[in-house]
């Protein structure tokens, strides 16, 4: 191989790695607040998408509004899917809230597939994105630039509000024991609905940003994505942010990386991911960046 | 307790309406030719039954008679299941007693009634049913469409005899077996056509609903092919070709028929212009006259754009009508060794020669994409 194509690889890899990482945050926010795996992260990430996708060409709204009425009305849907699905459940056993996340995710699939329709529709991408940029031989589509930069941006600013704001501490508080944040008269039910706004809005941006790279929509284009980008969070550590984003650009890394090296490998690229999950809970269970925090699930 | 009358007296008006249909006029009557329509007209390969019933319709409309004597078709819904399809052969072959049969849509409801066409030595013709099986060791089927593996023929033809390309690369839809099939036989017929194994520079497997290519495309890039065949799902299809272009790949698409759909232009956009794949039948420029006669009979008749089954299944019906002609006998056992003749046969959907597996030898219509749409560009030969 030589040294133009593996850049090229590189590209590639780090653009996917960007796109998992970015969903990956909102696994592990969800997670760090909860402890719970929210199974539907990856339908919501569908319904972000197939929200712009109307935006723009049921309701021709320019692009930027489609995307801020996308990113808005998916947000008020990860909320009320809190409200309506793990709420109720915050007091019963673990496993109840997993398998009612699942349940969600499944009921989300199936709507998804009744209202939208089963067959896969073209996302409109607009020209800014759609533009392919050469540098020294290799090739960007510009839409491959703006998700790194995104994902970078994000990252920071979560960053800075766990960390440096009273919300962020108070997420921090919550996270660590829910009971006696409640005694500190902190609003846990307000904390949640934050971070599930939060997460689901970054689904949402996920989700548009997935289409503009790849601008082809159907019902159940979240359920992979989703699993990998679960995967990125454990690899990260899951509850952790910058985790988070280091499992997802590994993540994106080792897939490519593996078809480009291994190229008669190619039919296995899937795969790549689910063995790296393993290897990483045989060798360490807590993940890259994860504390050990005592078995709590 | 109401509710359980209420389906219970539903489900006997659904039994009553099956039993209604499945009845037809008496049988024996020397001075009718009957050709029993083998099809799924309900069920979940309702949709194609239909469209093949469409086409047969019009054939026997445009042609009611032969050898002097009125021809009826006898339809029997074999419910898109296997053991409705025996049930249904059954039927035309021992109550109504048919001349011949044509159908089924689908290849494994074909092979349900196989053997019991075989066994009353009843000659069946099936219209679009792709898969090897349906005619292999059976003296009695026959049919008007290719077989998937031929694709992979007529595509290595192309690519070799018409785009003039030396390098060769290979996209595989890898958990999907029409994709493997026609990759592989075309890699068989390139190789035998350039007598260079290495003419094959690359071959990258993706999965079923796999949205990322850029690894496999990557690799391919560096090899410099000339063309890229890659059958496969339309949605896959058109994703590789607009992230190929995105890479700067300049080589040509070959594909099979998958990517005759309006979501393959939808999602590729621009990108896939140029792009050219083998398929069965072309509607916007008629290939003959047959063609043309077929395509004007039918818009006029159905108010709609014909699909490439209904002209298959247009060809079924002449084909039988061809063999009783030159067999001058409408006698089952006639009719099947006149088929075995069937010889440049013009149907709708190209020419027809049935080779010595019982399978049609005919020309693949390649279409490709220009200016937004699908385009007839030429027919090839095997």
């Amino acid at each position: 191989m030589d040294f133009q194509t593996f850049l090229q690889q590189f590209v590639n890899a780090l653009s996917l790695g960007s796109l998992y990482a970015l969903i990956a945050i909102g696994y592990t926010m969800v997670y760090g607040i909860l402890r719970l795996i929210n199974f539907a992260h990856g339908d919501i990430f569908m319904v972000g998408g197939y929200l712009a996708f109307y935006g723009a060409s049921a309701f021709l709204m320019p692009w930027w509004m489609a995307v801020i009425v996308a990113i808005a009305l998916t947000t008020v849907f990860g909320v009320g899917l809190e409200r309506v699905a793990y709420r109720p459940l915050r007091d019963s056993p673990r496993i109840s809230i997993m398998i009612s996340a699942i349940g969600a995710s499944f009921l989300i699939e199936n709507l998804a597939i009744v209202l939208f329709d089963a067959r896969p529709k073209a996302f409109p991408v607009p020209e800014f994105f759609a533009r392919n940029l050469v540098w020294g031989g290799v090739h960007i589509a510009s839409v491959s630039l703006v998700i790194p930069v995104v994902t970078a941006i994000i990252l920071a600013f979560l960053l800075w509000m766990v960390h440096r704001t009273r919300i962020g501490m108070a997420m921090r508080a919550v996270s660590t024991d829910i009971e006696a944040s409640r005694l500190m008269a902190i609003d846990v039910n307000r904390i949640v609905s934050i971070t599930f706004a939060i997460g689901s809005a970054l689904a949402a941006i996920g989700g548009i940003l997935w289409a503009l790279k790849y601008p082809r929509l159907e019902p159940l284009m979240g359920i992979m994505p989703g699993l990998k980008c679960f995967i990125a969070a454990v690899i990260g550590g899951i509850g952790s942010i910058a985790g988070a984003v280091l499992g997802g650009l590994l993540l994106g890394i080792i897939e490519l990386m593996t078809v480009a090296f291994l190229p008669e490998l190619t039919g296995y690229k899937d795969a790549f991911a689910f063995v790296l999950l393993i290897v990483v809970l045989l060798v360490k269970p807590t993940g890259l960046l994860g504390k050990n925090q005592g078995e709590k699930v | 307790m109401k509710k359980i009358v209420s389906a219970l007296t539903l489900a006997a008006a659904l039994v009553a309406g099956v039993s209604i249909v499945s009845c037809s006029s008496s049988g024996g009557d020397s001075d009718v030719i009957k050709i029993g329509v083998f099809e799924p007209l309900t069920g979940a390969n309702g949709a194609g039954g239909a469209d093949e019933y469409d086409g047969i319709k019009l054939a026997h409309k445009l042609n009611p008679t032969i050898l002097g004597k009125k021809i009826q078709l006898v339809a029997v819904d074999n419910k898109s299941d296997k053991v409705e399809a025996a049930n249904a052969a059954t039927v035309l072959a021992q109550k109504e007693k048919v001349n011949a049969v044509i159908g089924s849509w689908g290849s494994s409801l074909s092979m349900s009634g196989g053997p019991i066409f075989a066994e009353a030595k009843i000659p069946a013709v099936a219209v679009s049913a792709t898969n090897p099986n349906v005619t292999k060791g059976n003296e009695y089927y026959f049919r008007v469409c290719f077989l998937d593996p031929f694709q992979g023929t007529v595509g290595a033809a192309y690519a070799f005899n018409v785009l003039k390309a030396r390098k060769v690369a290979i996209i595989r839809e890898v958990s999907n077996d029409y994709s493997v099939g026609l990759a592989k036989f075309f890699v068989d017929q390139f190789v035998k056509l350039s007598g260079d194994e290495k003419s094959i520079v690359a071959t990258s497997d993706y999965n079923t609903g796999d949205q990322d290519f850029s690894a496999q495309l990557t690799n391919i890039k560096q090899f410099e092919p000339d063309a890229i065949f890659a059958p496969g799902n339309y949605t896959e299809s058109a994703l590789i070709i607009k992230q190929a272009r995105a890479l700067g790949i300049k080589a040509q698409f070959i594909g099979g028929d998958t990517w005759d759909a309006a979501t393959f232009l939808e999602v590729g956009g621009a990108a896939v212009e140029g792009a050219t794949f083998s398929t069965f039948f072309a509607n916007d420029v008629p290939i003959n006259k047959t063609s043309e006669v077929f395509l004007k009979a039918f818009r006029e008749e159905f108010k709609k754009e014909p699909a490439a089954v209904s002209a298959l299944g247009y060809d079924a019906y002449m084909v039988i009508l061809d063999a009783i002609t030159r067999a001058k006998s409408a006698e089952p056992q006639k009719i099947r060794d006149a088929l075995t003749q069937t010889k440049d046969f013009e149907g709708s959907a190209g020419s027809i020669t049935i080779n010595a597996e019982r399978n049609a030898d005919k020309d693949a219509v390649f279409k490709t994409v220009k200016d937004g749409k699908f385009v007839f560009l030429t027919t090839v030969k095997p």
